[in-house]
């Protein structure tokens, strides 16, 4: 199991919980897991075409996996998976 | 702890500074400067751009030089206009500094829970301070800056998210000054905040070194200051070119303070956290590099995070305040 870590602003739609484990060996099976859990979600984190929402980041272990290989991204059950709401700096 | 003597490369002959017209001329020209002790690979250099070394000891100096000298050009300037901008402190006070030696009135957007020393300098730059709330960190002065802006037509915003001003300053100046202190640059690594640097040098290091790596660091928000009401008020500047990164690596506030602490301690360089931040990524390149050259741009000295004893103290008595304050 991965640990995915839910940031605060979706956590009302994951049940409120910090941190869920879910199932999977790339990205896209880890928000499978997870979307089918808390069928809210979906439309937070994907597009309608199933793609990354443009403002979500999702990192396997710190990397963002748009530049790895998005939700072909392989994970393995140790890594964490951080969600994050794109967010300004500067 | 006691350090390897080590012999000391020749000084250079060169004379370092040079005569300016006026302190905005005095922008840019920072010096590169190596720092072994922090590569994890003795075969990977490591050089550090010290942007702290600009007239408000920030990168945002060359930005908001470029952002007024737009506003200029464009006419958007009244003798009635008020220059007004959503900063987390550096970009603001670039451009009072600026406007003040130009006669301009600025105001400045900024999250309520910055450090002291950012408003100290505004208010001796004579800029005025509008709090934007906190928790919402800088999406909340952009929010903020931009309503203000729709009410009242003597705000004029030179918007360092969506001016390609911003990103064409760092094609003109960051990127040319590092490709020709270090011709054989492998990879460059910055911050990510308004997108502007790595858009702008990462787009002039590939026109002129094909195969450089451009490497964002990325502050991860701490759980206090992200205060978003839904995923839709997120936020991608409108001057970041996503497309010109290489790798982005997230970076926690902890990794960022003891990664300055060593800096000041090994190298003995003064820097903010973003620099921090910067030199974690870094380093995690270095370590999948088996030679070559990395510089990091360092954006800002450490004056204006004294008041927050950084470097006096470990991170694990910092507690609540790693989350509560948006350091970047």
């Amino acid at each position: 199991m991965t640990t995915v870590r839910i940031p605060p602003v979706l956590r009302a739609t994951a049940g409120n919980q910090k941190q869920i484990e879910a199932h999977g060996a790339t990205v896209r099976e880890v928000l499978g897991a997870l979307t089918e859990a808390h069928p809210g979600l979906r439309d937070q984190l994907l597009t309608p075409e199933g793609e990354l929402n443009r403002f979500v980041n999702v990192y396997v272990n710190d990397q963002d996996v748009r530049y790895l290989e998005a939700l072909d991204t392989p994970v393995d059950p140790r890594d964490t998976v951080i969600i994050l709401p794109a967010m300004a700096g500067g | 702890m006691a350090l390897p003597a080590r012999a000391e490369p020749e000084r250079q002959e060169e004379p370092a500074g040079r005569s300016y017209a006026s302190i905005v001329e005095a922008i840019g020209h920072t010096p590169l400067v190596e720092i072994p002790r922090l590569s994890p690979t003795p075969t990977v250099r490591l050089f550090a751009k010290l942007e702290g070394h600009n007239p408000t000891g920030s990168v945002k100096d060359r930005v908001a030089r470029a952002l007024i000298e737009d506003l200029e050009a464009s006419g958007r300037l009244r003798p009635d206009s008020i220059i007004l901008e959503p900063s987390s402190g550096n970009t603001g006070i670039s451009l009072a500094m600026i406007a003040r030696r130009k006669g301009y009135r600025v105001a400045v957007v900024m999250p309520d829970n910055v450090t002291r020393e950012r408003r100290q300098l505004l208010a001796l730059y004579g800029a005025e301070v509008i709090d934007s709330p906190g928790a919402r960190g800088s999406n909340g002065a952009v929010e903020l800056a931009r309503y203000l802006v729709a009410r009242d037509d003597r705000f004029v915003m030179p918007d360092q998210y969506a001016n390609p001003a911003n990103p064409r300053a760092h094609y003109e100046t960051t990127g040319p000054e590092i490709l020709a202190d270090r011709p054989d640059v492998d990879a460059f690594v910055a911050g990510l905040g308004t997108g502007g640097t790595l858009t702008g040098v990462g787009r002039y290091l590939r026109q002129h070194r094909p195969g450089v790596r451009i490497v964002a660091a990325e502050p991860m928000p701490g759980e206090q200051v992200q205060g978003l009401r839904s995923l839709e008020e997120g936020f991608v500047p409108e001057v970041f070119d996503p497309a010109i990164l290489d790798a982005k690596y997230l970076v926690s506030n902890a990794e960022s303070i003891t990664a300055l602490q060593a800096l000041t301690e090994r190298e003995g360089i003064f820097a903010g956290v973003s620099s921090g931040g910067v030199l974690v990524a870094a380093a995690r390149l270095a370590r999948q590099m088996q030679r070559g050259t990395i510089v990091a741009l360092l954006a800002d000295g450490g004056w204006k995070y004294l008041s927050d004893e950084l470097w006096s103290r470990g991170v694990d008595e910092m507690g609540e305040e790693l989350e509560t304050k948006a350091w970047w």
